[in-house]
């Protein structure tokens, strides 16, 4: 279905592969913003594919699925913010952690559902919306999540910028002890983050299970909770940018799957890799592109106090 | 004070004026015990006696007539790697540094010492081994560099690059077992000549019937070096004060790029060190999936046996003890393989949880109502 | 007194494991009252203005607002009944704007155009402009102590808490700031005003409440009392100003010439052209209102920041390019203000913080291998010489009362018998018998030879000890004049005066 490439076929599926990636980075952006640093995302997303293809299977219904695989996640969150909100675990050792036992917990749960169809998740009736030339194709041809994915970046863009919560949420990132000093909740605001983060990934690797391969196998995220959160880092903790690398890194996909259908005479080893490479080079850039005062922009941006826990002292 | 709600009565969370040495030590052995209980619980939800479980997991390997011939000898083929790559992590964790792409250099490392070795076939010198050593450890190094420059040069994430440089590897190794690597007598099957059945580049049993390898004797220098380091050497006090308090160690003249440069080169080496040991050795050849996943558990690794080089020795036993039960659990009781991953990860968990009890005294405290 | 009573504290105990912070603590505010509350450091006035804000529960005892019982369990129920409070330490968010921060400071913000006009209104009202769509790290110490003041007085207090406020302001500023309080006072709002300032106390203060290790020991109308005899109350003891000798000067050890780095601190100031030189023997005294360069230049001096070839000269010999273990060698030791993380590492042992800097000069280290038995024998020295309270040498940095780590980390600079000494606020939360040894510590080593440069914030200190004073604004560093004969108000001009604000005032 790749082989002659027609552009708003490109386009369109370039949107479906980046769907996961959105989730996930827009709910660790959450997180990130809140002042904590998961680096569990990796493992939030595979428990969301197989508690969403678990509970897709046995109800029989795809929204009860993607609603399992938010709620995996969430749970598995859970321990990252007991772990480091209560028993202020190191965030880096406790991410880690999160993603070595998701994935073992998600292939231990996974193994009688190898080989199983789940079922559908159809395309929205647009009705002759998605007959127009070229935007229909590209617009008005994808199932819910697509859509959703769209709309919780804007909830998100809107809420960090527009509301109270949001500026709560950004205050605590950038000074726990201020917040606190002002009377305000932080490790609570925090645990709600990080909880909004594993729902969100959930979610992510729910799609990744449901609609994108669909099926399941173990460690079938591949490394794409890793990219969500060099996509935070791209978007310089802001929403629409992480939209935006999200698309480029589907688009890169997509586009290495074609080339490689096409039978282009690059390796298909070499071509698989592109993906991880570019998102290097990406990093590379943001990190070294100056903000005001010459220094780095993501350093800047970042806030300040990401990965750091907070104790309240007398 | 920041209250946690239990029951009637609340849990208050006190600083220790000075870490506590008794919970230093006493933490992995309490979590080791924490997850000996949960995992209990979880092979009882699989359906397995729990208690059976834990008995083939960890005394069956060893002490069963039955098993432990065979297993004994495993305990170091698996420790080896676990213990070499994890004290290199170590170094880099204390300064905090995160290489957490440890599987991509031990595979790096393994393809670079194969290459060399392979180059020279079907010659037998006396120095081919100890060149595919040093290019072991060259292609380790060289793969962590990356990361390693681009923190130095541009201040990008070292996390993120080490593992996304996993993938890539993953993929290298893919293509070099079915491309420039391939066995030509293979009858077109992927995956290079055997490296342990050349004598000039194999890594042998060194005392028969132990699991003595090159490499497990390389994980025991690497130990003592380690220590001997991080107890005597300027280097590794700055190590550790790179690590507690970067801005008092700049203040004590460490220069933060060479710290980077020298950890993650250090942890490079030695994954690539224990990749390459491991191909010549255990492994036997390159193959599409020689690596299983050892640059990851020496991560558990590394924090279960608190970044310390005797701790590491221990906690490599210990972890390498787990898989090798597993397996026997796998045989034996029909476990599920991720059964034990998931176990490891709880592990893990665990000694995150309780390690705060080395900083933390944990009070009960009466509710009380502000008078 | 006619005047309504509005806050009562009545026997307020709180205690901590190992500290009573608080015993037994009574007093009363009435409306329109500017009320002080005074002490050293550690004497408790924090912990007592926490639990009137609602940050801390007392153990036992009672407090009553407007007539009501009063125990708020948040700052929010403490906000709710009309007690605001600028904090010490201030509570503001770097990355945020003006009005954003002030929005997080109260119950139902207006929307963000409704609140800025009415910051706009209230800061002009009271003579305290601040532009709202500001990024509050861009702004100056006195400008963020304004946005904190506004976003009190939005709330409309009863009673508003201020801790420590004039320490980040100049002379000139602190009279504005004065102005602002004594018209929020006639207008019916108490303040209650904690310092350990006693002039500034007389100034402005119409009752003081003094607390001495958590109890307290007097209550006094400050306008009618000596500062000396509050002093005295305050420390329980007579206290011996610093002898000193008139050293002859030296040659120059430390010449700075044309230095200009930018700040490695998100939000800092960057060095511009900075040159001055002291002599073996002088001690310079470099002022300042925080935030205007004096850490970076610390940094600079130190050899952390790296600075260009020629702009620092030690005993002669360039060292701009050379780092901190180069510059010790060559003679200059240096103590940073954050004791701990900066100048010590917090979960490190004293033993092992005495090698983090003593490694150089105490030649701790041979071919790399570290000397432990020199380094214990180096520490042990530190704290007897300095007196300082701690266990033993193998405690962490961090068991350490403030006062006695920096008795630690000034004497391991002092130990090492420096050619040049850079130390940035030497006495910063120090009780005041332990401020005095290190003053009078400091003042041996230029007897001995030493050149000094001693930056603080504290312009009483400074002109007890220097013999030169130059002060830092924005970066720059005015011209060195010699202490003898500064007046006040020459000193605050060279702090920057008061950043334009009397314009605001005089139009009132």
């Amino acid at each position: 279905m790749f082989g002659g490439i027609d552009p708003s076929l490109l386009i369109a599926s370039l949107i479906v592969a980046s769907v996961p990636i959105i989730l996930a980075a827009i709910g660790e952006l959450v997180t990130e913003r809140a002042g904590v640093l998961n680096l569990g995302v990796e493992g939030m997303m595979i428990m969301g594919a197989v508690c969403g293809f678990i509970a897709a299977v046995t109800t029989g219904s795809a929204v009860l699925g993607f609603l399992g695989g938010a709620l995996g996640g969430a749970l598995l969150s859970l321990i990252f913010a007991v772990l480091t909100q209560f028993l202020l675990a190191n965030q880096v050792a406790t991410g880690l952690a999160l993603t070595l036992f998701g994935l073992g917990l998600s292939s231990l749960l996974g193994q009688s559902y190898v080989g199983i169809k789940p079922p559908l998740t159809p395309a929205l009736p647009f009705g002759p919306l998605a007959d127009i030339p070229f935007f229909g194709k590209v617009l008005f041809s994808h199932d819910w999540v697509v859509y959703f994915s769209v709309a919780s970046v804007a909830a998100v863009w809107w809420v960090l910028k527009a509301t109270r919560t949001g500026l709560v949420l950004r205050a605590v990132g950038e000074s726990h002890d201020a917040a606190h000093a002002l009377g305000y909740k932080v490790v609570r605001i925090r645990i709600g983050a990080i909880v909004f983060g594993g729902a969100m990934a959930g979610l992510g690797g729910a799609y990744v299970s449901l609609v994108r391969v669909p099926q399941w196998t173990d460690g079938i995220t591949a490394g794409a909770g890793w990219i969500a959160l060099a996509i935070v880092v791209f978007a310089s903790w802001k929403p629409w940018r992480a939209l935006i690398g999200a698309y480029l890194f589907g688009g890169i996909t997509v586009l290495q799957l074609n080339l490689q259908v096409a039978g282009a005479r690059i390796p298909v080893e070499y071509l698989s890799s592109a993906p991880y490479l570019i998102t290097i080079l990406v990093l590379v850039i943001m990190s070294s592109a100056k903000g005001r005062g010459g220094r780095g922009k993501v350093a800047l941006n970042a806030p300040a106090s990401l990965g750091q826990n907070f104790h309240a002292s007398r | 004070m920041r209250p946690v709600q239990g029951g009637g009565a609340m849990l208050r969370l006190e600083k220790r004026p000075s870490p506590s040495r008794f919970w230093q030590w006493a933490t992995p052995v309490l979590a080791v015990l924490l997850t000996m209980i949960a995992g209990g619980i979880m092979f009882a939800l699989l359906g397995k006696n729990p208690v059976e479980a834990l008995r083939t997991i960890f005394w069956d390997p060893l002490f069963n007539a039955q098993f432990a011939s065979y297993s004994r000898p495993q305990l170091l083929v698996k420790a080896g790697p676990l213990i070499l790559i994890a004290i290199g992590l170590s170094l880099g964790f204390r300064a905090g540094i995160w290489n957490i792409g440890a599987e991509g250099q031990y595979i790096m490392g393994a393809i670079l010492g194969a290459g060399v070795g392979l180059a020279f076939y079907p010659a037998e010198h006396w120095f081919i081994f100890p060149l595919m050593v040093v290019a072991g450890a060259l292609g380790g190094w060289a793969w962590a560099m990356i990361p390693a420059i681009l923190k130095t040069r541009f201040n990008t994430n070292e996390i993120l690059v080490s593992l996304l440089l996993v993938y890539v590897a993953q993929n290298i190794l893919a293509s070099m077992a079915v491309g420039l690597l391939r066995n030509p007598e293979g009858g077109g099957f992927p995956g290079s000549r055997s490296l342990s059945k050349y004598a000039a580049s194999s890594n042998p049993e060194l005392i028969a019937g132990t699991g003595m390898h090159w490499g497990v004797v390389a994980a025991f220098v690497a130990v003592i070096g380690a220590y001997v380091l991080l107890q005597r050497h300027i280097l590794g006090f700055h190590i550790k004060l790179a690590g507690q308090a970067p801005r008092a160690a700049r203040f004590a003249g460490v220069n933060p790029q060479r710290l980077v440069v020298l950890c993650m080169g250090i942890s490079g080496a030695l994954a690539g060190l224990a990749g390459l040991f491991e191909v010549t050795g255990p492994a036997g050849q390159i193959s599409i999936d020689f690596n299983v996943g050892y640059g990851f558990t020496a991560i558990i690794v590394a924090f279960l046996g608190r970044l310390n080089p005797i701790g590491i020795l221990l906690a490599g036993l210990l972890m390498a003890l787990t898989y090798i039960g597993g397996e026997l659990a796998q045989f034996m009781l029909g476990l599920p393989a991720a059964a034990i991953q998931a176990f490891q990860g709880m592990l893990l968990f665990f000694l995150l949880a309780v390690d705060l009890l080395t900083n933390y005294r944990v009070r009960l405290a009466a509710r009380k109502e502000a008078a | 007194m006619t005047a309504t009573e509005l806050l009562r504290v009545e026997g307020v105990t709180k205690a901590y494991p190992g500290v009573v912070a608080n015993s037994d603590v009574s007093f009363a505010i009435s409306e329109g009252e500017v009320h002080a509350l005074l002490g050293e450091n550690g004497a408790g006035k924090s912990t007592l203005v926490k639990m009137i804000y609602g940050l801390v529960k007392p153990d036992s005892g009672r407090m009553m607002f407007r007539g009501q019982p009063y125990h708020p369990s948040e700052p929010r129920a403490a906000r709710a009944a009309g007690v605001a409070m600028v904090f010490q330490h201030f509570s503001l968010f770097d990355a945020l704007s003006v009005a954003e921060n002030v929005a997080l400071g109260m119950e139902n913000p207006p929307p963000m155009k409704e609140l800025s006009g009415r910051i706009r209104a209230v800061s002009t009202e009271y003579g305290l402009p601040l532009d709202p769509g500001r990024m509050v790290g861009d702004l100056s110490a006195g400008e963020r102590q304004r946005v904190e003041i506004i976003r009190c007085l939005l709330q409309d207090p009863k009673l508003l808490i201020m801790d420590e406020p004039t320490s980040v302001l100049t002379p000139q500023e602190v009279e504005i700031l004065f102005k602002t309080l004594r018209q929020l006072s006639a207008e019916g709002t108490a303040i209650l005003y904690i310092s350990h300032k006693l002039e500034e106390i007389r100034a402005l203060c119409d009752e003081a409440t003094i607390l001495r290790r958590g109890k307290v020991v007097a209550t006094c109308t400050p306008r009618d009392v000596s500062a000396r005899e509050m002093a005295e109350l305050m420390v329980g003891a007579t206290l011996t100003p610093p002898a000193r000798a008139g050293t002859p000067k030296g040659e120059v050890a430390l010449e700075v010439r044309g230095l200009s780095v930018a700040s490695p601190i998100p939000f800092g100031t960057s060095l511009k052209d900075v040159s001055f030189s002291v002599a073996r023997g002088e001690v310079l005294g470099i002022a300042g209102v925080a935030g205007n360069g004096q850490d970076e230049l610390l940094l600079a001096l130190s050899g952390e920041l790296p600075a260009p070839e020629g702009a620092v000269r030690i005993a002669g010999r360039d060292a701009g390019a050379i780092g901190p273990n180069g510059r010790r060698a060559a003679g200059l030791v240096a103590a940073p203000e954050e004791r701990l993380g900066h100048a010590a590492a917090p979960d490190m042992t004293l033993v092992e913080n005495a090698l983090l800097s003593g490694l150089v000069r105490k030649g701790l280290a041979r071919h790399g291998f570290i000397d432990w038995g020199a380094t214990e024998t180096f520490a042990a020295g530190i704290v007897k010489e300095f007196d300082v309270r701690t266990p033993g040498t193998h405690v962490a940095a961090r068991a350490l009362s403030g006062g006695n780590l920096q008795k630690f980390v000034v004497g391991r600079e002092l130990s090492q018998a420096p050619t040049v000494i850079v130390i940035n606020q030497p006495t910063w939360g120090v009780d005041a018998a332990a401020a005095a040894s290190i003053r009078q510590a400091i003042l041996d080593r230029a007897a001995e030879g030493a050149a000094v440069v001693v930056i603080s914030q504290d312009l009483d200190e400074l002109l007890e000890i220097a013999d030169n004073f130059a002060a830092m604004n924005e970066g720059r560093l005015t011209p060195v004049r010699p202490v003898q004969g500064l007046t006040m108000d020459q000193i605050g001009l060279m702090m920057g005066g008061a950043h334009g604000m009397e314009v605001a005032h005089h139009g009132h």
